[in-house]
């Protein structure tokens, strides 16, 4: 990584961490201090003073979205919005933790509280696919984009049309089958997954012809080596192995272009969540201090 | 033989030539006005169909017996024509003129068939694009042989030979191919004329097969062929022999004959060989031939309402009648601040007796000059200019002085007084202010954008020279030398030589005897180590800066080679002629001496760094060198959000100046599609109404008065210019988000813009009027995307390694 790109994490020598550690430190030494005449809860002033906090907290990580979207606003930057937000949402968590004071029910508060859990733990994982999927998506391009890519696929199967014409008409259907029918990505799972459902029509030994799956263009490819290892034409063997040369290095171009789209899709996915388990909590907790003020 | 007399004949029915025939037409004197095409205004019939044509400068007035304001190309045409019929202007299409002999009274005008055309004065307005080259074939002359594509769908299922190798070639055989068989016949081996993308492009589709390609190949001749199954036949002179192709259509695109040369046949003197001069002019567009006048962009006036206007006044001129200039008024309010009291004609008579730099400077050109000037009377103190600001203007004193600053801290100080200039040096190199500018008592400056100094260097031999001379004695001075007297330094100057590198051409090899120093005056330099059979990079050396100062201080051979990253031009300094500055200078041997240490310390840093020397030479190969500011992206950060696509967009009108994806990577550093802020911008080069400036913190950015006319875009090597449409503004967050209008932040507009609305060049402008900075490295939320200049590659490749 070069020196002068910073991550957010690391963000003004990781201020926000230590932020958010005192916080956490100075919330935990109250909390073990403090000593009320009931058991820890919500309700005496500690628990009211970590409540209103750690919800205007919450309020303060979900303006994220607000500055994100702000794209004039001179207030800080977007990546020191979100070297705060990491940090103090985890004290976020470790505060509403201790204004629960370990009091848990099946009701509308204990719901605020779980949906927060969720909200954190998806919040970690999107910090820890930002740290790690990033570089392995680069090393997977290989310098190339995403649109290259599908270019060099394009022109493979643009070659491999043209040497399948000067051979047995079932050659040209097999390669313009598996270009028809190659599918890249596709549903959130098989997006995730990387699975590749292409398919690929083949001649069965009955003559009759079959779709059969192409994961990888492994189908093709052991199909045209079985043709090629059977051959004893001289002028078609050269032929088929040129096709079967274009065919590998299109399975390297399909394996890397899913590989790249499923990456992208472990990067993205954590947010669709994250965001909307946010809007719950938001809610859950409106519910929860509208009752705790009107029915307490 | 002579068919008819005319008072005047104009030559050329762009808008000059049809202002000056309407106005002639309209004080009733007998006129004939000839045009090769066969219709007016062929430049903009050429354009697009609904292509918004534009009225720059708008503080001018239009002064011309046919009207014109900005509008759609169909409007302008459809006013022209309705007001030559209604002037009844004697117009002849399709009469190329071929000589022009005599002068005053008696023009003769020779036509292509033979025909003569006696004129008492003639007004050449002819433009600048030239006739397009022909093939030169028997058969040329057929139907189906064209040299321009108007609407590439107009045909389909036709067999195309296009004949070319430049981009306008490929760009008409690829726009062609979708719909029909093309074949490109290229004489060379390969496409080295066409920019990176059309290059790609064609090389792909050759390979495909969807395109078909004669390389080494000529036209030999052309037949019609009416039983065949097409309707022609070309004949090729390959490698091989001869070729036959069947064909439909043949488009020729192999560039224009620049008009010069004609226009020189007339008796038109130019001032220089300069393949940009101009020829030269009276204040009345009276050239070297009297009763011949040259107007419009063949004068140097590229817009259309200049050349109305010339071409109006012309008609004025020829009949011996005095005609206050149409910017006259302009003129005069610029210089009401001055405290000379004089009219216009005396204030620029008097501007060019008192600056040497103008004596050889014609009238109008002066006047052209101004026009495009500033004209300051600052108070005692005002700041002219910073040191390290980014501006390019170039200043002439017309009274009073000016102090400028030197040396590192400023403190430094010369006195320039009236007559001298000042500023060349930003103005050669493209770098910031190397001092700083003051204000003296009775201060009198003329600030003169780059342009259209370059272009008075390019016209007036003289003003080069001097300007040239001076750059390299202050360069002296201000890099090695700032006591020395004048005297001294242009003893120094005298042996000095200006040389001109290509990209990737070294300026000299490691190991080779160095007996002289490079000033880099233009572009940028990487400095090579061979280390263990490879090449090297161990630092950038920017212009304004030196290299091979071992060259002066000891008879040595040199430690490393240096080449040149892009097109460079440097001021070598040889040995000899240094030491006798040497020898009186012991401080100036010491600071060379520690140059030298920390070069020889950041070598020592850099090897063994294989892969930062690697990122480095990467950088360069992207055109980086010379950059100013540049967005680079690190992919171990970059999510792909596209967040600062986003940002741009939202920012500017709706419309991204970057392209995130695009662009090519290298050890994790990728480079997108953004403009990088050239030290010398391509896009600057052929701006008619010199939209593009540069602001003093160095971004170059387009302002309002783009005319859309493309040539920035076209121009720019790094393909960041796009032409766009403004998009119609967003509804507030709130109303997105709670009532769902329109598109929300960073989506694009759901009403497609429409097709015919006017389009202005876009570029990145670093957000230079947003608080904060540049919207897309703000809106990053994982610190991926940063901008730094090119010193910092060094820095940047560190930790590469690490």
């Amino acid at each position: 990584m070069s020196s002068l790109h910073e991550s957010a994490l690391a963000y003004r020598g990781r201020r926000y961490l230590w932020v958010a550690l005192a916080l956490t430190a100075a919330a935990t030494g109250a909390y073990l201090w403090h000593s009320p005449p009931l058991p820890p809860n919500g309700g005496t002033w500690l628990g009211y003073t970590l409540g209103i906090v750690a919800a205007l907290l919450i309020l303060w990580l979900m303006a994220l979205g607000v500055r994100k979207r702000s794209y004039h606003s001179a207030l800080g930057t977007v990546r020191g919005w979100v070297s705060a937000h990491v940090y103090l949402g985890l004290a976020a968590l470790v505060l509403a933790t201790l204004h629960t004071g370990f009091h848990f029910g099946r009701n509308v508060h204990t719901l605020a509280y779980a949906l927060l859990c969720g909200v954190t733990v998806l919040g970690v994982a999107g910090v820890i696919l930002y740290a790690r999927y990033p570089a392995r998506m680069s090393a997977n391009r290989q310098g190339r984009a995403r649109a290259q890519l599908v270019e060099e696929i394009g022109d493979l199967d643009a070659k491999a049309l043209r040497v399948a014409q000067a051979l047995p008409g079932e050659y040209l259907e097999a390669v313009r089958s598996a270009r028809d029918r190659l599918v890249l990505g596709g549903g959130a799972w098989t997006l995730l997954t990387g699975r590749d459902r292409s398919r690929v029509v083949l001649p069965g030994s009955d003559g009759a012809s079959a779709a059969l799956a192409n994961p990888a263009q492994a189908t093709l490819i052991a199909w045209l080596g079985d043709h090629l290892a059977r051959s004893q034409d001289g002028e078609l063997s050269p032929r088929i192995q040129s096709l079967l040369t274009l065919v590998s290095a299109k399975r390297v171009a399909v394996e890397r272009l899913t590989r790249d789209l499923a990456l992208q899709a472990w990067l993205d996915v954590w947010l669709y969540l994250h965001v909307p388990l946010s809007f719950a909590l938001l809610a859950t907790l409106v519910a929860h201090v509208v009752s705790v003020f009107l029915y307490w | 033989m002579t068919t008819e007399r005319v008072s005047i004949a104009v030559i050329g029915a762009g808008p000059a030539g049809l202002s000056a025939a309407a106005h002639a037409a309209e004080i009733g004197i007998t006129h004939l006005l000839l045009e090769a095409g066969a219709s007016h205004a062929s430049t903009i019939q050429k354009y697009q169909k609904g292509k918004h044509v534009m009225a720059e400068p708008g503080v001018l007035p239009l002064r011309s017996a046919l009207p014109f304001a900005a509008g759609t190309r169909e409007t302008v045409l459809e006013r022209w024509a309705t007001g030559l019929a209604g002037h009844r202007v004697n117009v002849r299409y399709g009469a190329e003129v071929v000589a022009i002999r005599g002068a005053r009274p008696r023009f003769q005008v020779v036509l292509r068939d033979g025909e003569v055309i006696e004129a008492e004065n003639v007004v050449l307005a002819i433009g600048v694009q030239g006739n397009p080259r022909r093939l030169g074939v028997p058969g040329e002359e057929l139907t189906c042989v064209q040299y321009q594509l108007d609407d590439a769908d107009a045909y389909h299922g036709e067999i195309i030979v296009v004949v070319g190798a430049g981009d306008a070639a490929i760009e008409n055989a690829l726009a062609l191919r979708r719909r029909n068989t093309v074949y490109l016949v290229n004489r060379a081996a390969e496409f080295s004329r066409a920019k990176e993308g059309n290059l790609a492009a064609v090389t792909r589709e050759i390979e495909s097969g969807a395109l078909g390609c004669f390389y080494k190949s000529s036209c030999a001749r052309i037949e019609a062929t009416p039983d065949g199954e097409r309707r022609y036949r070309l004949t090729l002179n390959t490698e091989t022999g001869e070729a036959q192709l069947a064909c439909d259509r043949i488009i020729a695109r192999l560039g224009a004959i620049p008009p010069r040369q004609f226009v020189e046949s007339c008796g038109v003197v130019f001032p220089n060989a300069e393949p940009t001069a101009l020829p030269s002019l009276s204040e009345k567009y009276e050239s070297t031939v009297p009763g011949l006048y040259v107007v419009g962009a063949l004068g140097g006036y590229p817009l259309i309402k200049q050349a109305m206007n010339q071409g109006h006044e012309s008609v004025e001129y020829s009949l011996g009648r005095a005609v206050e200039p149409a910017d006259e008024p302009i003129l005069r309010e610029r210089f009401a601040p001055l405290p000379f009291g004089l009219p216009v004609s005396q204030t620029l008579a008097l501007i060019r007796s008192r600056v040497p730099l103008f004596a050889e400077v014609n009238p109008l050109l002066l006047r052209e000059l101004v026009l495009g000037s500033a004209v300051h009377a600052p108070q005692p103190g005002t700041v002219l200019f910073r040191k390290n600001d980014y501006t390019n203007s170039f200043y002439t004193i017309v009274s009073g002085s000016v102090e400028m600053e030197l040396g590192d801290d400023g403190r430094q100080r010369i006195e320039l007084r009236q007559g001298q200039f000042f500023g060349e040096m930003s103005l050669l190199s493209g770098r910031r202010r190397s001092g700083g500018a003051i204000a003296g008592a009775g201060c009198v400056v003329l600030e003169t954008p780059r342009r259209e100094i370059l272009k008075l260097m390019s016209s007036v031999a003289s003003v080069r020279r001097v300007v040239d001379e001076l750059f390299i004695i202050r360069a002296i001075q201000s890099s090695f030398a700032p006591d020395a007297s004048f005297e001294e330094l242009r003893a120094v100057a005298a042996g000095a030589r200006l040389n001109r590198y290509r990209p990737g051409e070294m300026l000299f090899a490691e190991g080779a005897v160095a007996d002289c120093l490079h000033l880099v005056r233009s572009g940028s330099v990487a400095v090579l180590r061979q280390l263990g059979g490879r090449d090297i990079v161990t630092s950038y050396v920017a212009a304004g800066n030196y290299v091979g100062e071992m060259g002066l201080i000891g008879r040595t051979r040199r430690s490393a080679s240096v080449r040149a990253n892009v097109a460079t031009e440097t001021v070598s300094i040889d040995a000899a002629a240094f030491d006798a500055l040497l020898s009186r200078n012991a401080s100036l041997r010491e600071r060379i001496q520690a140059t030298v240490r920390d070069r020889l310390a950041a070598n020592a840093r850099m090897q063994g760094q294989t892969q930062a020397g690697d990122l480095i030479s990467f950088l360069m190969q992207q055109g980086l060198g010379e950059a100013t500011d540049v967005l680079l992206i690190n992919e171990s950060l970059c999510v792909g959000c596209d967040n600062c696509e986003k940002a741009c967009a939202e920012t500017h009108d709706g419309t991204s100046r970057l392209d995130r994806e695009a662009g090519p990577s290298f050890a994790q550093v990728h480079v997108p599609t953004s403009c990088r802020h050239c030290e010398d911008p391509h896009c600057m080069t052929d701006c008619p109404p010199d939209a593009i400036r540069r602001a003093p913190d160095g971004e170059v950015y387009i302002r309002d008065n783009c005319i859309g006319c493309g040539n920035c875009q076209r121009n720019c090597p790094y393909g960041v210019i796009q032409m766009a449409a403004e998009q119609p503004p967003k509804p507030s967050l709130v109303s997105w988000l709670l009532l769902g209008r329109g598109p929300g932040p960073g989506g694009v507009g759901a009403k497609a813009a429409d097709p015919h609305a006017p389009k202005k060049a876009v570029k990145c402008d670093m957000c230079k009027d947003l608080a904060g900075g540049p919207a897309c490295v703000r809106a990053c939320p994982t610190g991926a995307a940063i901008r730094i200049s090119p010193d910092r590659f060094v820095e940047l490749a560190h930790g590469s390694d690490v």
